[in-house]
């Protein structure tokens, strides 16, 4: 009895530390078409722009790692990477979608003192 | 043309592997956290097409080019990627162009193939299949011969 061979001519991207990218080109296109004033893509730049993007997340993730207080606890959590966007320059661009969470008492408190501050005036 | 909100997201499957592999074995990623990350990497892409789109247009050209998008790295502040960026093209590059040479080649035979076959006549044809038939029915028998053996 044989047993049969799974597809050796396949296209091998999913194997191998050979492959370049992980992301797929046309999610990435797609993302890059909703930019105004975009005509159109260069094929080595969709692929370099996907490039970066990986290494975008790679470096993200293990600045805000190295960053944080997880370091202690092994974990990374939502909080280490608004830290990390507010006090690293490059990541200065992320601070409008990674805002620093507060707690809901605490933001009602400071709402209450710039009320009473108003009301001195 | 709309493009729905998940469109403009890039997989998560794909994002947390690459997370994974970049961080320490073992430590736990919170799902906010991962959402979060893949979140600013759709940012990024569109930070990047938007710097690397000035750089085209500065050069009159509409084609976002790789020039472009190296340039753009740089103006982010990205520099450390340039290395490995221009590194990742060359063998994307190279993989490119031995897929259009194996394409080509299989075009080429294929064409190779319609044209002899145009030439025969109609009788060879006929006598080929024939044979064909023949070969097949042979293999037949041999394939019942070999599973009464395997049974025995």
């Amino acid at each position: 009895m044989t047993m049969s061979q799974n597809n050796p001519d396949k296209d091998d991207q999913t194997s191998g530390s050979k492959k370049t990218i992980s992301l797929p080109l046309s999610r990435v296109r797609l993302i890059m078409k909703s930019s105004p004033d975009v005509s159109s893509i260069n094929q080595d730049a969709l692929f370099l722009t996907t490039k970066a993007t990986e290494l975008f997340v790679q470096h993200l993730a293990l600045s805000s790692f190295n960053n944080g207080s997880g370091k202690e606890t092994n974990s990374l959590s939502y909080s280490d990477l608004a830290n990390t966007a507010e006090e690293t320059e490059t990541f200065h661009f992320l601070t409008d979608i990674l805002p620093k969470k507060i707690l809901a008492r605490d933001y009602l408190k400071s709402l209450e003192q710039v009320q009473d501050e108003e009301a001195d005036i | 043309m709309a493009e729905r909100p998940e469109d403009l997201n890039l997989p998560n499957a794909v994002i947390t592997r690459i997370i994974k592999e970049a961080l320490p074995d073992g430590v736990n990623v919170s799902k906010e956290a991962r959402r979060a990350i893949s979140q600013a990497a759709s940012v990024f892409v569109l930070y990047a097409t938007s710097c690397a789109n000035n750089f085209a247009m500065k050069a009159k050209r509409k084609t976002l080019n790789a020039g472009d998008v190296l340039a753009a790295m740089e103006e982010m502040e990205f520099e450390r990627f340039l290395e490995p960026l221009r590194e990742a093209l060359e063998v994307y590059k190279k993989d490119q162009k031995g897929k259009k040479e194996v394409s080509e080649q299989k075009r080429r035979d294929k064409e190779k193939k319609a044209d002899s076959e145009n030439d025969k006549s109609r009788e060879e044809e006929e006598e080929e299949e024939e044979e064909e038939e023949e070969e097949r029915m042979e293999e037949e028998a041999e394939n019942e011969a070999e599973e009464e053996e395997v049974e025995n």
